[in-house]
């Protein structure tokens, strides 16, 4: 999902009775549905494994600012304009949020953004896809935003608390996403034989990379089942990507977009919908960095790092400059 | 370069609510945080007031001072309404 692949540093689950002392005390409060906060005592494998999980979650919302913001001095009509500004902020918003959670673990924001710029540290494959037309702005909305909303709502009940209100705060907001991107390719889908070109071209380069995006089968997972013992991770990717599935098509359909799978069927014994399969190397193309766009995204993050450099030292030394005045008028 | 410094945000709501924590942010000083706490936290109608206090100004009680500080209470149930049973025909109490 927006965190892909955390490594939790678990070689196996241990059973309770294989738990130190103080590590069996920890899962028995997770197991009673305790919430963790910041200054609880807890194992070092699950702080860092959170750590890894929530910057990865952070920066997935601050790289995914850029696909969609190549498209909003482009959008159609000053009302897209203006929700796509609103749009992006919000993601702005939600890797904020995400990086304060990630904060009480006792790592600093800085650190977190220079591993990102380092390389190190990853955010989620789904971002480095270009967008080529304005109905891939609708697609990011309609389908990744609402494979986001299935991934986040479970986890505004995981086990770290400052990681559950942050996923609170970002799914209030997550809906409108959707919704926006929907309603784009509703206009799409009603409109000129090009536009509906448009919404179907689109769809089928956004299909099978948002179908992935919840990260491959993780059953036998042995950092999944660690995760899921300590209810960071609430369900299976591939539960997740069935919810997501079983909601999507019908929405496709209602646009009268055709599904670029030809195994995709409906099972009427299971009442579930069944797709064919997911190119799973290039998932691993993408999220060792040789997807579309690793190498542009990257180099804008850096970028916008470092032109930004002066604002916040000059910020810092108004403010010191400031604090010195008050002093000397105190004395 | 030095770290901008961690501010707590608090916003009061519409209702006549009291100011409550909303999460944090970093910014180089109070009339940042303020600016910033508006723009990440109440893009929504979430608040009429912000608060903004420097995370190192905090003092918290420690997780290890849990039962010493609110074990105390759990004994004292006759300081809820509910210890004290009222007959079925008595009225508006």
């Amino acid at each position: 999902m927006y965190a892909q692949l955390v490594d939790t540093g678990a070689k196996r689950v241990q059973s309770l009775e294989e738990l130190s002392p103080e590590d069996r005390a920890f899962q028995e409060r997770i197991d009673a549905g305790v919430k963790i906060e910041a200054k609880d005592p807890m194992p070092e494998s699950y702080r860092r494994t959170l750590v890894r999980q929530i910057s990865q979650h952070a920066h997935s919302e601050i790289v995914g600012m850029l696909p969609e913001g190549n498209w909003i001095t482009r959008a159609p009509t000053l009302k897209r304009k203006a929700i796509l500004l609103a749009k992006v902020q919000d993601e702005g918003g939600h890797g904020l949020y995400l990086y304060s959670a990630a904060e009480t673990l006792g790592v600093s924001r800085d650190q977190m953004i220079a591993d990102l710029h380092a390389g190190k540290a990853k955010y989620s494959s789904i971002f480095n896809y270009p967008t080529l037309s304005w109905a891939d702005v609708g697609c990011i909305g309609w389908l990744v935003d609402g494979a986001a909303i299935i991934n986040q709502i479970p986890l505004c009940r995981c086990s770290y608390g400052p990681y559950a209100r942050a996923m609170v705060r970002v799914c209030k907001e997550e809906s409108f996403h959707q919704r926006q991107g929907y309603d784009i390719m509703l206009a799409l889908a009603r409109g000129t034989a090009e536009q509906k070109a448009m919404a179907q071209e689109a769809f089928n380069r956004w299909w099978w990379p948002a179908l992935a995006m919840q990260g491959p089968p993780d059953k036998d997972s042995v950092h999944s089942a660690q995760s899921m013992a300590w209810k960071i991770k609430l369900f299976s990717n591939d539960e997740l990507r069935q919810k997501w599935l079983d909601q999507t098509v019908p929405q496709a359909h209602y646009l009268g977009l055709t599904v670029p799978d030809p195994d995709l069927a409906w099972n009427d014994e299971t009442g579930h919908w069944e797709h064919g399969p997911i190119d799973w190397d290039e998932f691993y193309r993408v999220i060792k960095g040789d997807g579309p766009c690793n190498r542009d995204r990257l180099r804008a993050r850096v970028k916008a790092w470092e032109d930004g450099a002066w604002v916040r030292e000059a910020a810092v030394a108004h403010a010191e400059k400031r604090a010195a005045r008050e002093r000397v008028k105190a004395a | 370069m030095k770290e901008w410094p961690l501010w707590e945000v608090f916003i009061r709501s519409q209702h006549g609510l009291a100011h409550k924590h909303v999460g944090s942010l970093h910014a180089p000083d109070a009339e940042m945080a303020i600016r910033n706490a508006r723009d990440v936290y109440t893009r929504r109608n979430e608040g009429v007031s912000i608060w903004v206090v420097k995370a190192a100004d905090i003092t918290a009680s420690s997780p290890g001072d849990k039962e010493a500080l609110f074990e105390p209470a759990n004994s004292k149930v006759y300081r809820h309404p509910t210890f004290y049973p009222m007959p079925d025909e008595v009225k508006g109490i």
